[in-house]
């Protein structure tokens, strides 16, 4: 498969750091994937992340070995061009606004403005993606007085718009409800579709497990772990690495411990109800 | 222990409509409620009538015997310690200590030891070893215990946290469930604003869920379940444990009580 993002012999300090906030990083993302991050807090999710996108260490300056190669060209020779290349949504969402648009519309729209996109084109495009994101009736409102969770739904319109091939979401879902959240892995998926890539940090295992196509598991700065997604989510020990296994793996592996044997411990909730469900309407073996 | 009381309230913002209509509710002293609903539905909105952020467009509100529309907020924040979705709205101290400190006012009014206040909410919170630390160098997880424990250290009698499990990873989701395990012992009245439908369903009994600018539902869990469509109607995607059993044929939204269940069916098994 085509690698499209790589990263080569990575370490990271930030600056006045002691301690490395990535360690030894080695790995090619392929094209077309959906990947699925995870780790304890300060485990390095968000400085991957930012490493991806250049902001490590263009932004945050500090200490940097190593190389990341964009379709197999240095970052660096990216310069202001990364931004067709790669979006990405803050963790914090606000952090993404422009603070110089007076509407949601505008502010979705900037983005597309800044990389010259045709006047023409962008128009329909900002329609597009407020509604795919839920937001086309906050078109006229201030950005400054959305809530946190129409705020979130906002930053990834205003990155979806500029239908860049690479998308890096840091916990794009922490602010919104069950049925955004679901809408928002819907978008996701319709992404891959398209064969983007999409490199997504999230605490909710539930829903990577069911939608990303491979995990990479950050502990202290390194990544200790990374593939086949039913391997690494169904393993009782991912709790030991700060992570919060998928509900569907948990109850199965309590199942286990009182003695129901299992073929494979499912990771999704459908996967565990069809395992069940035949549990439990099979005689004992 | 001071009950909350919604008398008839209303609530309009003013150039945006009202947000609630005719809310009538009442939480006993010292119960633990979990608050859920979709985005927008209003519960920011009612917490802040708690604690005076916000005061009724019509109706009462009390805090005990306290009428909150003669009180101002500064007194409501007594009673009533209010946790911020975004921590950066509360946080404006150099040092995570002197940040916790900042309840000292209060505090010693109450006649308590100030240091032991302190300590303790900075232990419970895990923030111990951040003490000298200025809030803002420390990430967005950690910020937002910071926040928890400077309404902590305060010790009101009621807390309102609103998405505490936002972004906060296996790690921050058990110190969480610590400091409501406490508070429950000291029997302080806890409302949790959340989508964490896991979360909740799994520490919590009681339940309020908004929809339609009112109250949809107020009781406990296992009434939660036998409330038909309850989910549907208000618009939220229920815990997937709770919707895998129910295809199962069983009652449950925590994994435990699932497999508990699972087991017993399965051992019941020709």
């Amino acid at each position: 498969m085509f690698s499209i993002i790589e990263c080569r012999n990575i370490t990271y300090y930030y600056p006045l750091s002691r301690f490395p906030a990535l360690i030894d990083i080695n790995i090619a993302l392929e094209a077309g994937k959906i990947y699925g991050i995870l780790g304890a807090n300060g485990s390095g999710k968000t400085t991957f992340c930012s490493l991806l996108r250049g902001f490590v260490p263009a932004f945050y300056q500090g200490t940097l070995t190593g190389e990341v190669l964009l379709k197999n060209k240095p970052l660096s020779d990216y310069g202001g061009l990364l931004a067709k290349e790669i979006g990405y949504v803050f963790q914090n969402p606000f952090t993404q606004l422009s603070g110089v648009k007076d509407t949601v519309f505008e502010e979705v729209a900037y983005g597309l403005e800044n990389i010259g996109a045709d006047a023409d084109t962008i128009e329909p495009r900002v329609i597009q993606a407020m509604e795919k994101t839920n937001i086309k009736d906050l078109a006229l409102k201030n950005p400054l007085h959305l809530s946190g969770g129409q705020l979130q739904r906002t930053a990834l319109a205003s990155v979806l718009v500029q239908e860049p091939d690479i998308l890096i979401l840091d916990e794009p879902t922490s602010q919104l409800d069950p049925q955004e959240t679901r809408n928002v892995f819907d978008i996701v998926k319709a992404l891959k579709e398209q064969k983007k890539t999409v490199i997504i940090a999230e605490h909710k295992t539930d829903l990577i497990a069911e939608y990303a196509d491979e995990v990479l598991i950050f502990e202290k700065g390194r990544l200790t772990n990374r593939g086949n997604i039913n391997h690494i989510l169904s393993s009782p020990d991912l709790i030991d690495r700060g992570v919060l296994p998928p509900q569907a793996a948990l109850l199965s592996n309590k199942l286990k411990q009182y003695g129901i044997s299992f073929d494979s411990i499912p990771i999704t909730y459908d996967q565990a109800l069809n395992v069940i469900n035949r549990l439990l309407h099979t005689e004992k073996r | 222990m001071k009950d909350i009381l919604f008398q008839n309230v209303s609530f309009s913002y003013p150039d945006s409509g009202s947000v609630l209509e005719h809310i009538d509710l009442k939480i006993n002293g010292g119960e633990q409620i979990a608050l859920i609903g979709h985005n927008g539905a209003g519960k920011s909105t009612l917490a802040k009538l708690i604690n005076r952020l916000l005061s009724p467009t019509d109706g009462n509100v009390w805090i005990g015997d306290m009428n909150t529309k003669e009180y101002t907020a500064a007194k409501i924040a007594h009673h009533v310690g209010y946790v911020f979705q975004n921590p950066d709205d509360q946080i404006f101290h150099p040092s995570v200590e002197k940040e916790v400190g900042f309840c000292r006012k209060i505090v010693r009014q109450k006649g308590q030891n100030v240091r032991a206040q302190i300590d303790a909410a900075l232990h419970i919170t895990g923030m111990e070893k951040y003490r000298t630390k200025n809030p803002f160098e420390l990430p967005l997880s950690l910020r937002r215990f910071v926040a928890m424990a400077s309404v902590l250290a305060m010790d009101p009698d009621i807390f309102i946290f609103d998405e505490p499990t936002a972004g906060q990873d296996l790690a921050g989701r058990n110190t969480l469930i610590n400091i409501f395990r406490d508070l429950k012992e000291k029997k302080k009245t806890v409302i949790v604003i959340s989508h964490d439908m896991e979360f909740v369903f799994e520490n919590f009994d009681k339940f309020i869920v908004m929809a339609n600018k009112g109250i949809l539902f107020f009781g406990t869990r296992k009434e939660a379940f036998q409330t038909p469509q309850l989910f549907k109607k208000a618009g939220l995607e229920p815990p997937g444990i709770l919707r895998l059993c129910r295809h199962l044929g069983i009652e449950a939204a925590d994994v435990e009580t699932a497999a508990r269940q699972i087991y017993d069916k399965w051992v019941g098994l020709p």
